[in-house]
C-alpha cells in the first residue's frame, strides 16, 4: 500500500476510510471498510471470504457420514446446529428415520449448543462493550454447558454426535441430574448477569435505541432469527415447522418491538432461558429405547432432493442436497443465517457513530466463518 | 518453555559470568589504563569497591553530596522517581488481581511464589526484551518524544505534593495549583503519541482523548475551588492541616464525586477509556507503540494515576491525618490504596460511554454540580462549618 497512515487523499477525500479487520481486535474474521465523516458513519462496505473454505463443494466429495465432521467446522460453537439440518436431510434422500429417543436427545444437544453460542455472544458483547467482566463470568458459565455436551457428545466442542439414523450414542445415566443443577445455577446467573450488565445504566445508554431495524426493514433484507424477533416478529422455524419432536414441548418464542441492539441483547438472553426448558420438557418426554437406526453398508441415496430448514443459534438453517443415488451427494447447498444478517449490518451501519460500530456489529451475532462457508 | 524462574536463572547467570570476567580482564585493564594516565586511583578504587559494597556507595553517595537528606535522592528515588515507579506498578498488579477476582479469575499467579506478585518485574524484563517498532511513516522525533515526555510530565506532577508533613520533594505555596498546571499539558502528550504515531486509528484516538481532557479539566479544577475557599490557601500543607478535625469529603461532598469521575477521565479508565476503546479504534493513540516505548507511556499513565489518587487522598480524605499511634506517612499510603481501589474497580462493572454521552456529561452536568459546589462552599464558609 503506498499511501498507507495519514495520507487520505485518495481515501475518500475529506472523509476517513477505516479498514475495520481482518486484523483489528472488533473485527471476525472479515474486513469492514467504513467511511467516516467526522463520528459518524457515511458508508460501510463489507468485505468477506476470508475464511471461505468451499463447505458445499468439498460436501461434493465426501459420503454422507464423512461430511458432518467438516460441515460444522464453520460453526464450531454451534455444531449441532449447524450438522442437524444437513442430517436431517440425508435421513430424507437415504429414506431412514430416527427413533424416538434419538430426536429427544438431538432435541438436548441442540438446545445446549444454542446455550454454549449464545453464551459466547454475550461474553463477546460485554467486551466489545468494554466490560471486561461480562466477557469472563458467560465464558466460565459456558464451560459448565460445555461439560454436560461433553458427557453426551464426548468432545468438548465439534461432537459430530449426530448422524443419519440416529445419534450416536446414549445419554450418561446421571444426565438429567447434572443438567437440572446446573440450570439451577445459571438461572441465579442470569439474575446476576442482569445485574451487572442488562439493567446497567450506561449499557441502556449505549444500545437502546442503536442500530434500528424496522420490522419491514428485517423481512426485506431476509433477516432471520433472534435478530428478526427483535424486530417484533416471532418466527421461530421451531414452532412454524416443527421438526425433531419440537411439537411436543411447550416453550415461549421471545419477541421484542423495538428492534434496536438491547432488543436484540435482551432477545438472546430469554432464549437461553426457553432453550433450559425446552430441555428440562425433553429430559421428563424422554424414555428409553433404540438410540440409532443402523444402516448396513455405505450409505446411498435415492435420486433426488432434500430441503430442511432448522433453527440454529443464529437463525434458520437451510439446507438443500440434491443427490443423483451416488454414494456422494451430488450438491450441498447451505444457506445461512450470518451471510443475511451481514446485509442487514451495512443497512444498519451507515449512519450510526463509529463508537456505536461495535455495539450494532456484534448485536446481529454476525460469525464470519458461517457466513464464508 | 522457558518459565520465569528459568528466565531469572539465565539472567544470574549471565551476572555470574560478568562478575567472574571483571576482575580477571576489565579490572586490570582499568588500573593499567588509569596507571598510565596518572589519574587519582584513590577515586577509581572508591568508585569501583562502591559498586560491590553498598554501605561504602552509601558514603560515597554521602560524600559527593546525593545522601538519604539529598535533594537528588528526594527527586530521584523517594518520595520521587523510583517510589512512584513502584507504587505505580504494583498498581498494575493490584488491578489486576482485583478484576481477576471480581471475574471469577486467578490473575497473575506463576512469577513468584506468592500470587504472582513478582508480574510487574517479568513484565518489565518483557517489555525491556521487546523490539522497539517505529513505523516507517511516522514523525520519528514525535515518536520518540511522547513516552519521554509522558513519563517526564508524570514525574514532574510529584515534585510539590508532600507525603507527610516531614517528607516531601519541594515546597510551595501554590502546590495545589502547580499540578494541575502541569496536568494540563498531558493532552498534548496524547496529540503528539497520536500525529507521530501516522495511524488512523490513533489519529481519532487522539482527537478523542483531547476533546475529553478539555471536557474533563475545567470541572476538575473548578471542583477543588470549593477547599480553596474553605481554607483561603492554594497549599496543600496547610489545606490537609485544615482536615485535623474534619475531612472535606463531608462538607465537600459533591467536589469529591465530581474529583473522582473526573480523575477517572483524566487516566482513561473505564467507563471513560474512549481514547484507548479497542474494539473501535484498536487501541487508540497507543496503537503503534511497542516494547519499552509502550511501557514508558502506561508507567507514565499509572504514575499520573499515582499523583491524582494522592491529590484525592489530600484533599478530601485527610491525608496524613490520624490517630498518632501510626505514623503519618502510613495513614497516607493506607488511603491511598482505598482510593486507588475505588479508582481501579469501575472498570469491574462498567462498560465504556459513548463519545457524545461523555461531552454532554462533562460540559452539561459536571460543569453546573461544580457551579453549585462552590455556593455550598461560599455557605459553609460563611456559617463557619470549617
Amino acid at each position: 500500500m503506498q499511501n498507507a497512515g495519514m495520507n487520505i487523499e485518495d481515501k475518500g477525500g475529506d472523509k476517513l476510510v477505516l479498514h475495520v479487520g481482518p486484523q483489528h481486535p472488533g473485527s471476525g474474521h472479515f474486513r469492514l471498510i467504513i467511511t467516516v465523516d467526522g463520528d459518524y458513519i457515511v458508508g460501510a462496505k463489507p468485505d468477506p471470504g476470508y475464511v471461505h473454505r468451499g463447505a458445499e463443494k468439498m460436501a461434493e466429495y465426501r459420503d454422507y457420514i464423512q461430511n458432518i465432521p467438516h460441515l460444522e467446522r464453520p460453526v464450531i460453537i454451534d455444531a449441532t446446529g449447524v450438522t442437524l439440518p444437513y442430517v436431517l436431510a440425508a435421513e430424507k434422500i437415504i429414506d431412514v428415520e430416527a427413533p424416538e429417543r434419538a430426536q429427544y436427545i438431538r432435541m438436548i444437544m441442540a438446545e445446549l449448543n444454542r446455550v454454549i453460542s449464545h453464551l459466547y455472544w454475550l461474553g463477546i458483547y460485554g467486551i466489545f462493550l468494554g466490560h471486561s467482566t461480562m466477557f469472563m463470568w458467560p465464558m466460565g458459565d459456558r464451560e459448565l454447558f460445555i461439560d454436560l455436551a461433553e458427557s453426551i457428545g464426548g468432545t468438548r466442542v465439534t461432537f459430530s454426535y449426530v448422524v443419519p439414523g440416529g445419534v450416536r450414542n446414549d445419554m450418561p445415566t446421571h444426565f438429567k441430574e447434572r443438567a437440572l443443577k446446573t440450570f439451577d445455577y445459571f438461572e441465579k446467573r442470569i439474575e446476576e448477569y442482569k445485574k451487572i450488565f442488562f439493567n446497567n445504566p450506561i449499557m441502556t445508554a449505549r444500545t437502546e435505541s442503536i442500530g434500528i431495524m424496522s420490522q419491514a426493514d428485517a423481512i426485506k433484507l431476509g433477516i432471520t432469527g433472534s435478530n428478526l424477533r427483535a424486530a417484533g416478529i416471532d418466527s421461530d422455524t421451531r414452532k412454524d415447522e416443527p421438526y425433531c419432536l419440537y411439537d411436543r414441548v411447550d416453550f415461549e418464542i421471545p419477541t421484542r418491538k423495538e428492534g434496536d441492539s438491547y432488543a436484540r441483547c435482551i432477545v438472546r438472553l430469554e432464549e437461553l432461558q426457553q432453550s433450559m426448558n425446552i430441555i428440562k420438557q425433553v429430559l421428563d418426554l424422554i424414555e428409553p429405547g433404540p438410540i440409532k437406526q443402523v444402516i448396513g453398508g455405505v450409505m446411498r441415496g435415492e435420486p433426488g432432493e432434500a430441503f430442511v430448514r432448522t433453527e440454529a443459534a443464529r437463525g434458520t438453517m437451510f439446507y438443500h442436497i440434491v443427490s443423483n443415488g451416488e454414494k456422494y451427494p451430488y450438491r450441498v447447498k447451505i444457506s445461512v443465517p450470518s451471510f443475511r444478517n451481514l446485509i442487514g449490518m451495512t443497512h444498519l451501519l451507515v449512519g450510526s457513530k463509529l463508537a456505536d460500530m461495535p455495539a450494532i456489529y456484534w448485536s446481529l451475532d454476525y460469525w464470519p466463518v458461517e457466513a464464508d462457508r | 518453555m522457558e518459565t520465569f524462574e528459568e528466565f531469572v536463572k539465565r539472567i544470574l547467570t549471565i551476572l555470574f559470568w560478568l562478575i567472574i570476567v571483571l576482575p580477571i580482564i576489565i579490572f586490570p585493564i582499568l588500573f593499567l589504563v588509569v596507571g598510565l594516565l596518572g589519574i587519582d586511583v584513590i577515586i577509581v578504587n572508591e568508585i569501583l569497591t562502591a559498586a560491590i559494597d553498598p554501605l561504602k556507595a552509601i558514603k560515597l553517595a554521602e560524600r559527593y553530596g546525593l545522601g538519604f537528606s539529598s535533594t537528588f535522592f528526594k527527586i530521584a528515588v523517594f518520595p520521587g522517581f523510583t517510589f512512584a515507579a513502584l507504587i505505580a506498578t504494583f498498581t498494575i498488579l493490584y488491578e489486576r488481581k482485583l478484576l481477576a477476582k471480581v471475574q471469577l479469575r486467578v490473575g497473575p499467579l506463576y512469577a513468584g511464589r506468592f500470587e504472582g506478585i513478582l508480574q510487574p518485574i517479568a513484565d518489565l524484563f518483557k517489555l525491556l526484551g521487546k523490539e522497539l517498532v517505529v513505523p516507517e511513516k511516522a514523525d520519528k522525533m514525535f515518536f520518540w518524544a511522547a513516552p519521554i515526555l509522558s513519563i517526564g510530565l508524570a514525574a514532574s506532577l510529584l515534585s510539590v505534593i508532600p507525603l507527610s508533613p516531614t517528607i516531601y520533594i519541594a515546597r510551595s505555596e501554590f502546590s495545589l495549583l502547580i499540578p494541575f498546571a502541569i496536568l494540563g499539558f498531558s493532552p498534548l502528550v496524547v496529540l503528539i503519541a497520536a500525529w507521530a504515531s501516522s495511524n488512523k486509528f490513533a489519529f481519532i484516538g487522539g482527537l478523542r482523548a483531547l476533546h475529553q481532557l478539555a471536557a474533563y479539566e475545567i470541572p476538575m479544577l473548578l471542583s477543588i475551588l470549593g477547599i480553596v475557599i474553605l481554607t483561603g490557601s492554594f497549599d496543600l500543607m496547610k489545606i490537609v492541616e485544615a482536615q485535623k478535625d474534619i475531612w472535606f469529603i463531608f462538607p465537600q461532598f459533591l467536589a469529591a464525586i465530581i474529583f473522582y469521575i473526573t480523575i477517572l477521565s483524566e487516566l482513561e479508565r473505564i467507563p471513560f477509556d474512549l481514547p484507548e476503546a479497542e474494539t473501535e479504534i484498536v487501541s487508540g493513540w497507543l496503537t503503534e507503540y511497542t516494547g519499552m516505548h509502550f511501557g514508558l507511556l502506561q508507567l507514565g499513565v499509572y504514575m499520573k494515576f499515582y499523583a491524582l489518587a494522592l491529590l484525592f487522598t489530600l484533599l478530601f480524605l485527610g491525608g496524613w491525618n490520624g490517630p498518632a499511634f501510626l505514623p503519618p506517612i502510613v495513614w497516607l499510603l493506607g488511603k491511598l490504596f482505598f482510593v486507588i481501589t475505588i479508582i481501579i474497580f469501575p472498570r469491574a462493572v462498567l462498560p465504556r460511554l459513548r463519545m457524545d454521552q461523555l461531552i454532554r456529561i462533562g460540559w452539561a452536568w459536571l460543569i453546573a454540580l461544580s457551579f453549585i459546589n462552590i455556593f455550598i462552599a461560599v455557605i459553609e464558609s460563611s456559617l463557619g462549618i470549617i
